[in-house]
């Protein structure tokens, strides 16, 4: 059988000499799904774009050869590589947010490809955008076609985005980290219906990602690259049951899907009163008046959670289940429309932004996005040291100490201490931002989703390092996750949202192994890498 | 040395903090080593000197008039030739450029107070206050720029310096919408709101994170609204609203080569050609700048 993908010995370099892709071969038969893994780095988006001839500028394809559908691409002109985008191969890109036109309705998105691919506009175009937005698995598609992109939830774009990828009829789909953005259980069903789509129609698919555990579910065969080379590949079955290399091994361990779950944190009777209480919490948000429509969002119902000092709460729930709101409610950015919040038997809950400053150091944030939480223009130094001299605490000789102390608590080099957030990694720039959340020495931290934006072997670091800080420091955490994989070996406690109201509530322990509630079930099943986990059993 | 120390496997010093000197050459260095930039600093750096000390460039007296030589092609003496009454072209240039210099540098400066002032406080404070200054800046942005000059240095009298300011009120709404922007864009960020975490009040918030972030835009806009100036203030000295004579100014030298253009075309051509230049290095340098920051 004749390859339709065949990537000969290739090697990608970028003009600064740096070899993002090195002597790699791969073939994809017509039909199957092939998944490459790797870090971020390791070259898996240049090996994609090589393949969709989408190279920037500055990359040129140093050896090797690379062959679609029997055509040689390897220094293809433009105007063939376009013949072949679209209608032999489609690209369901990453980010559903930012890769929709804004100003252009769905319908002529779709109409775009369709006419592209068919080399004219032609009068059915209509008829197929709706056919295809049903394909797809969108409700109300002749509604949908009218609307914009900012109209549809991330979900329904990245279904739009699969949709535009169809429209071509092509044989080959390239998916780039295609849900890696969305909540897992929106992830689980789109992915879902992207295999289903593709084996009815026997496209190939060639899904790229940093999760081996959604590698291993999908994919007939998975590869695993890194730094530009091919390290392991075979059957999903063989790479979990026998992996080869050191490296795969890594990955596997540091999937939360596949890490030996360790006995769940035995949750110690609360001797101390709680540190952080929050009694019957709502919040609603007033809309602007549009008529027939609520005037009112009900963010959060009726929420109490008790943080006890040393242990781990974590609330759990898709994007708009109210989780964020809770969280700002705690640290008093937002005040609560109704109920109480305590900190330390002291009511807070009225308290203005200067009355609640001095409580500031007892109680920290750590965000959700790494590369933003830093002011781009502060050094390392700078930005741990901030809290330190906006409250005036320590100065000259002092300060420098206190930074050398804290870099080393989060395991990074001193010298760090002099650069720039754009000099660093994800994950180091939320070892950062850590640091600086340590600098008052407080007794809470609450974190957002502080490893959702990073890869998983760098979020199995961090989460480490946020274990080993509360095993030697005492302090407390409020985690808050859309992913139950990384909860699991994390918390004491878990707290179960689904629009702003509490589904489920009670130890680790009982949730995964006693969950009441459907939601819940549906949670943990989405989990990626149970499919293979079970293939594999 | 640093190769031996670490052969004798010396623990290395602690980690200090660079000085600022450090942070500074390490942030110059790599944009000098642009040709281009190089040489548009240069430039500007000639007509500042120019305006600060010009009798170090020139050893001619601009006022001293010498009819035998008027309107003397350029010659190895008179390096741009002489004018109308035998004064040399490139003296009067070069003691020009301390009322034109000044004149932009007073523009810039109040565009810049003015709009950012405008910028942060509308940006910051937001709902009515916000409302109210937009629409203001709207009524000034609906007027070219030149006739809201005009007739503002009707209303305050000629000369120099109210020429500045017309041409400083004239650019300030674009100064105060851009900050607008960035102080909005930058206010959201997660950094910001991490440092208010931290303990941070307000006023340093804004002085420390958004003041310096959301500078960038508004620094290369005074760069280049610097020669926008200079060109409007030739433009209104052109027009007789400038120094008046026998002052020099790169715009009244430009307007008096008019009656000569064809018989001795460098009386407007050199000095022209000179403000040309000047304005260029400006905007190559805004341009550089807008680049690093991307």
């Amino acid at each position: 059988m004749n390859a339709l993908v065949d990537v000969r010995q290739l090697s990608v370099s970028y003009r600064h000499g740096n070899l993002a892709v090195n002597q790699l071969s791969l073939t994809i038969a017509q039909g199957e799904t092939l998944a490459i893994v790797g870090e971020s780095g390791s070259g898996k988006s240049t090996l994609a774009n090589a393949i969709l001839g989408l190279l920037p500028g500055s990359a040129t394809i140093s050896a090797g050869e690379l062959w679609v559908d029997g055509n040689n691409l390897t220094h293809a002109r433009e105007r063939q590589r376009r013949g072949l985008r679209g209608r032999t191969i489609g690209l369901v890109p990453q980010d559903p947010m930012v890769s929709l036109n804004p100003t252009l309705r769905i319908g002529q998105q779709i109409a775009e490809a369709l006419i592209l691919a068919k080399g004219k506009r032609y009068p059915g175009v209509d008829a197929d955008i709706v056919e295809l937005l049903q394909q797809v698995g969108i409700a109300k598609p002749v509604l949908r076609a009218r609307q914009y992109p900012h109209e549809l939830s991330g979900g329904m774009r990245q279904r739009v985005l699969i949709a535009i990828a169809l429209a071509g009829n092509p044989r080959l789909i390239i998916a780039d980290e295609p849900t890696s953005a969305l909540d897992v259980t929106v992830q689980r069903k789109i992915l879902n219906h992207l295999q289903r789509l593709v084996s009815e129609r026997a496209i190939s698919l060639l899904i790229i990602t940093h999760d081996l555990g959604v590698a291993l579910d999908r994919a007939d065969r998975v590869l695993v690259m890194q730094q530009g080379q091919v390290v392991e590949q075979g059957a999903p079955r063989q790479i979990l049951g026998a992996p080869q290399h050191d490296y795969t091994r890594a990955l596997i361990a540091a999937a939360p899907a596949f890490a030996t779950r360790r006995q769940p944190l035995a949750r110690p009777a609360p001797t101390q009163p709680p540190i952080l209480q929050l009694q019957n919490v709502g919040k609603t948000f007033a809309l602007p008046k549009v008529k027939g429509e609520d005037a009112t969002f009900v963010a959060l119902e009726d929420l109490s959670l008790q943080v006890y000092p040393g242990q781990t709460l974590a609330i759990v729930g898709e994007s708009g289940s109210g989780k964020s709101t809770a969280l700002r409610i705690a640290l008093g950015l937002e005040k609560p429309s109704r109920g109480r919040v305590w900190f330390e038997q002291q009511d807070v809950t009225d308290l203005s932004w200067r009355d609640f400053r001095p409580l500031r150091q007892r109680l920290q944030l750590v965000q959700q996005n790494p590369f933003a939480a830093l002011d781009p223009r502060f050094t390392v130094f700078d930005s741990i040291v901030e809290p330190l001299v906006s409250f005036g605490l320590l100065k000259g000789p002092a300060l420098e100490q206190a930074a050398r102390e804290l870099i080393s608590r989060v395991h990074l080099p001193v010298s760090f201490l002099d650069r720039l957030p754009r000099e660093l990694s994800g994950g180091q720039c939320q070892r950062v931002a850590i640091a600086r959340a340590l600098a008052l020495k407080p007794d809470l931290l609450l974190l957002d989703e502080p490893v959702s934006a990073l890869d998983v072997s760098v979020q199995a670091h961090i989460l480490e390092l946020l274990q080993e800080l509360q095993r030697d420091m005492g302090i407390a955490y409020v985690l808050v996750s859309h992913d139950l994989s990384v909860v699991a070996n994390f918390a004491h406690e878990v707290l179960v949202l689904r629009n702003g109201r509490v589904v489920e509530q009670g130890s680790v322990e009982r949730i995964f192994s006693r969950p009441t509630s459907d939601y819940t079930r549906e949670l943990i099943g989405a989990i990626p890498g149970q499919h293979a986990i079970a293939s594999a059993a | 040395m640093t190769f031996l120390e670490q052969n004798l496997g010396l623990t290395p010093p602690l980690w200090q903090r660079r000085t600022r000197r450090q942070r500074v050459t390490a942030a110059v260095m790599p944009l000098l080593r642009r040709p281009g930039f190089s040489l548009a600093v240069l430039i500007v750096l000639f007509s500042l000197l120019a305006a600060v000390a010009p009798q170090w460039l020139t050893s001619f007296d601009p006022y001293a008039t010498a009819p035998a030589v008027k309107l003397t092609a350029p010659n190895l003496t008179h390096w741009f030739g002489t004018d109308e009454l035998g004064r040399d072209l490139y003296t009067r240039m070069v003691y020009g450029s301390s009322l034109s210099v000044l004149a932009a540098f007073l523009a810039v400066g109040i565009a810049l107070l003015g709009g950012l002032g405008l910028g942060i406080l509308s940006g910051f404070a937001g709902g009515r206050i916000d409302a109210v200054i937009m629409r203001i800046v709207d009524v000034l942005l609906a007027l070219p720029g030149l006739l809201l000059a005009l007739a503002i240095v009707t209303a305050i009298g000629f000369g120099t310096v109210p020429v500045a300011i017309a041409v400083g009120v004239g650019i300030i709404p674009g100064f105060a919408r851009t900050t607008r922007a960035e102080v909005l864009r930058v206010k959201t960020l997660p950094y910001v709101e991490a440092a208010r975490l931290g303990g941070a009040s307000w006023g340093r918030t804004l002085l420390r994170h958004i003041l310096p972030n959301a500078w960038g835009p508004v620094a290369v806009l005074a760069t280049l609204d610097f020669g926008a100036a200079i060109l409007a203030t030739a433009g209104l000295s052109f027009l007789g609203f400038g120094a008046a004579p026998p002052a020099a100014e790169w715009g009244t030298l430009i307007a008096n080569g008019r009656h000569f253009l064809i018989t001795a075309p460098w009386v407007s051509l050199l000095p022209g050609l000179f403000l040309v230049a000047v304005v260029f290095s400006l905007n190559h340098i805004a341009r550089t700048f807008e680049e690093v920051q991307r």
